[in-house]
């Protein structure tokens, strides 16, 4: 856990008195509403269909048990005892009262949170893997570099009225687990031939209305250089970027508009202002950062622990979620656990407040008080003993956090969609519930195999459905709730938008569709290990798209014949 | 008129706005007085005039192009045509790199709640919204005490305003 010193916690204290003032304005009336509007979304606070909802950061998904424990305790106090994870890795509180918000934000700052730039149209919370710092293959830790960048770009002065929102992930290793490739910029960590730390820097990736991969505006940026060469980044997007169109005022419409060589340049040439200047990282400011994280005190364990194989080979159930929530860890005889929150009957990413305290508590029992969040809106503990793999899943089993589905297709990542957001042109969470209802049986779907399936209910794309083997999107069409349905997304080192199989759906038929892409797939794998998005790949989208609508085609085929010769 | 708050007090103006001429041609340099003048007019015009000289920069000009003007001007101001139009901010750094050491003035849309990035970033007077409270404005400048990042109003680097480190034993390696 990064642990807040003196000037970390000041910051939030003085960040709380200032937003207390703001709301006391506003409800006093002195503070117009738009001239509110932007102050609460950076704060994380939007006006939603039924209430505010506040979006509370966790900085790169790291989260202690006493942390977890207040957002039961805010989920009880000031909302209606539960609260949602997002896919940004953030938790999200859908019935606060405005007037209360400064409260539950003094209520945060006791556990060292805040609700800082998780809206709005400046740099977000930054993003890492889940498996951050603790996963066998990285080449450094991206956590600490993640809190360089916290700091750098909380209340940065010249960055809070961009032309949009924007995104920074990190990732630790060369295997992309955070998604990079579609963040506005995403950070590689990489080692020149000389071995000196640096990293690979992709710009103007995104999803939205025009999902886009980034491209590498820089091979190899040396550490010391990070935040002077991310400023001329966003100070030429600040300046350039356009502001006259809501939807193409994202930093990939420039790169796009311009071209990477011109942005490029640009970019090189505002940087030669800033290089060595003040911002320049040293040794010390980093190590000093990287001193105020803690680590778990491990034991020295086995690699392998031999009673833990017993328990494999005896206990199916285990097993099986062994295979699919159970991740490798890099120090010997530890291993990472994903608590689902995904079950069948309850919206993805909700949990409760009693689930919150379990969940602390399993987190201090088995895992040195330490969580992560991940963008698949479930948990993980991050530091488990392999020898108390089979102790935690009963417990987790017995509160519902043992669904073995991750990385399958019950697994739905959806946003809130129309229940709760105001933007949305459909609901999210009735078809993710209705798509895991008929998908119930687990064999099933472990036969199926490996498989993302998510779901937006507009094109913002809260639900990253361009990046799901199946992506589902709400669509309106006049006044009524539609899905159009893509496949072939995925995300990673091969990060791909997906594509339209055709015209969209209504909500009842979209189970069926989602039924119908799983049988063709089913009958054309040349073997279990062959994944849906490999045969999507390999056969392109044609033969889905006949399968699903080759019936519906023939009969309206057939209907249109029977009306002309009448 | 706008209140004016010039190195967080409020003080007196004696500066005034040039408008565009009527027929939206360029109107004349005045001969006397201190005159904010729109940038093409600057451009066209610059050498006769008896008063004091500040242009006004719209946020979608380039600062680069006063670099040669500083010496002849006693104020430079830059318009927030909206609050939420984020391109004054690094218009008023880019200028104090350049070196511009004179008042710089935001003027348009400025508001009490942008007071502090705005000062960060190389402001030092603000001509307020008509609306706005200038004694609460004034409170704005007390928002944050101890801001992370390096910007125009402290050489503070990331970190070195910070308690000297505890031992680094068992701190995650970045390295
Ligand atoms: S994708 Fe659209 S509907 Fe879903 S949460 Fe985002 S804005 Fe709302």
């Amino acid at each position: 856990m990064y642990r807040y010193d003196e000037i970390d916690q000041r910051i939030v204290a003085e960040r709380v008195e200032q937003f207390r003032d703001q709301t006391q304005r506003f409800l006093a009336g002195t503070l117009g509403e738009d001239d509110f509007k932007p102050l609460r979304l950076q704060n994380g606070l939007y006006i939603q269909k039924h209430a505010p909802m506040l979006r509370v950061a966790v900085p790169y998904g790291l989260l202690s048990s006493a942390q977890v424990r207040m957002f039961g305790h805010i989920a009880r106090k000031y909302d209606r005892g539960y609260g949602h994870f997002s896919t940004r890795q953030n938790i999200q509180f859908n019935w606060p009262k405005l007037a209360q918000v400064p409260d539950i934000l003094a209520d945060l700052a006791t556990v060292e949170m805040h609700a800082v730039q998780t809206s709005g149209n400046c740099i977000r919370n930054i993003t890492a893997d889940h498996l951050a710092g603790i996963s066998p293959d990285e080449l450094v830790n991206p956590l600490v570099w993640c809190e360089v960048l916290r700091q750098w770009s909380t209340f940065h002065p010249e960055f809070a009225f961009l032309p949009r929102k924007f995104k920074i992930a990190v990732s630790g290793s060369e295997a992309d687990r955070a998604a990079i490739q579609v963040h506005d910029i995403g950070l590689q960590a990489t080692r020149n031939t000389q071995g000196e730390v640096g990293f690979k820097v992709y710009v103007g990736g995104g999803l939205g209305r025009t999902p886009i991969v980034g491209q590498v505006i820089r091979e190899f940026l040396p550490w010391q250089h990070l935040i002077t060469y991310l400023e001329a980044v966003i100070r030429v997007y600040n300046r350039y970027g356009r502001r006259d169109n809501l939807y193409k005022a994202r930093i990939k419409i420039l790169v796009k508009e311009r071209g990477l060589a011109a942005y490029r340049e640009e970019v090189e040439a505002e940087w030669a202002q800033l290089v060595d200047g003040a911002g320049t990282l040293t040794k010390d400011i980093v190590d000093d950062i990287a001193s105020r994280f803690t680590q778990p005190a491990y034991r020295r364990l086995p690699k392998e622990d031999s009673e833990l194989k017993t328990f494999l080979s005896a206990e199916r159930a285990f097993a099986r979620w062994h295979g699919r929530n159970v991740h490798a860890h890099k120090v010997p005889g530890y291993a990472a656990v994903t608590l689902s929150l995904k079950r069948p009957g309850v919206p993805p990413g909700d949990v409760t407040a009693d689930q919150l305290d379990a969940i602390a508590a399993l987190a201090d029992k088995y895992s040195f008080g330490e969580l992560r969040v991940t963008h698949e809106q479930n948990l993980v503990l991050p530091d488990v003993e392999q020898r108390q793999l089979l102790a935690l899943w009963r417990e987790a089993k017995a509160l519902g956090l043992a669904t073995p589905n991750l990385g399958l297709l019950t697994n739905i990542i959806a946003c809130p969609g129309g229940d709760f957001c105001s933007l949305a042109n459909a609901v999210s969470i009735p078809v993710a519930l209705a798509i895991s209802e008929r998908f119930e049986n687990l064999d099933y779907v472990h036969d199926i195999g490996e498989l993302d399936l998510n779901i937006s209910g507009c094109m913002n794309s809260c639900g990253h459905h361009h990046v799901g083997h199946i992506g589902i999107l709400g669509v309106d069409k006049n006044g009524e709730e539609w899905y159009q349905i893509s496949i072939g997304g995925q995300q990673g080192n091969h990060a791909s938008i997906g594509k339209v199989i055709g015209p969209s759906f209504a909500r009842a038929e979209v189970p069926d569709v989602i039924e119908k892409l799983i049988e063709y797939y089913l009958e054309h794998r040349d073997s279990a290990e062959e994944r849906f998005i490999d045969v999507a790949e390999r056969l392109g989208i044609e033969p889905f798209k006949k399968h699903v609508y080759g019936d519906t085609h023939q009969k309206q085929a057939h209907r249109a014949r029977q009306l002309a010769t009448a | 008129m706008a209140t004016l708050i010039k190195n967080k007090r409020i003080a007196p103006d004696s500066w005034q706005l040039l408008s565009p001429a009527v027929d939206g041609g360029l109107s004349e340099l005045p001969q006397s007085g201190d005159w904010i003048v729109p940038l093409t007019l600057w451009q066209a015009k610059r050498a006769a005039h008896g008063g004091r000289i500040g242009v006004l920069l719209e946020n979608t000009d380039d600062p680069r192009v006063l670099a040669e003007d500083f010496d002849k001007l006693a104020l430079i101001a830059v318009r927030f045509p909206k609050f939420t139009d984020g391109r004054g901010y690094s218009i008023a750094r880019l200028l104090r790199r350049m070196g511009w050491q004179g008042e710089l003035r935001a003027v348009g849309d400025v508001l009490r709640d942008q007071l502090f990035y705005m000062t960060r970033c190389g402001f030092d007077a603000f001509a307020l919204r008509d609306d706005q409270d200038p004694q609460v404005a004034l409170s704005a400048f007390g928002d944050f005490t101890a801001p992370y990042q390096a910007a125009v109003d402290d050489g503070a680097r990331l970190g070195s305003a910070r308690a000297p480190s505890k031992p680094a034993a068992s701190a995650l390696s970045p390295w």
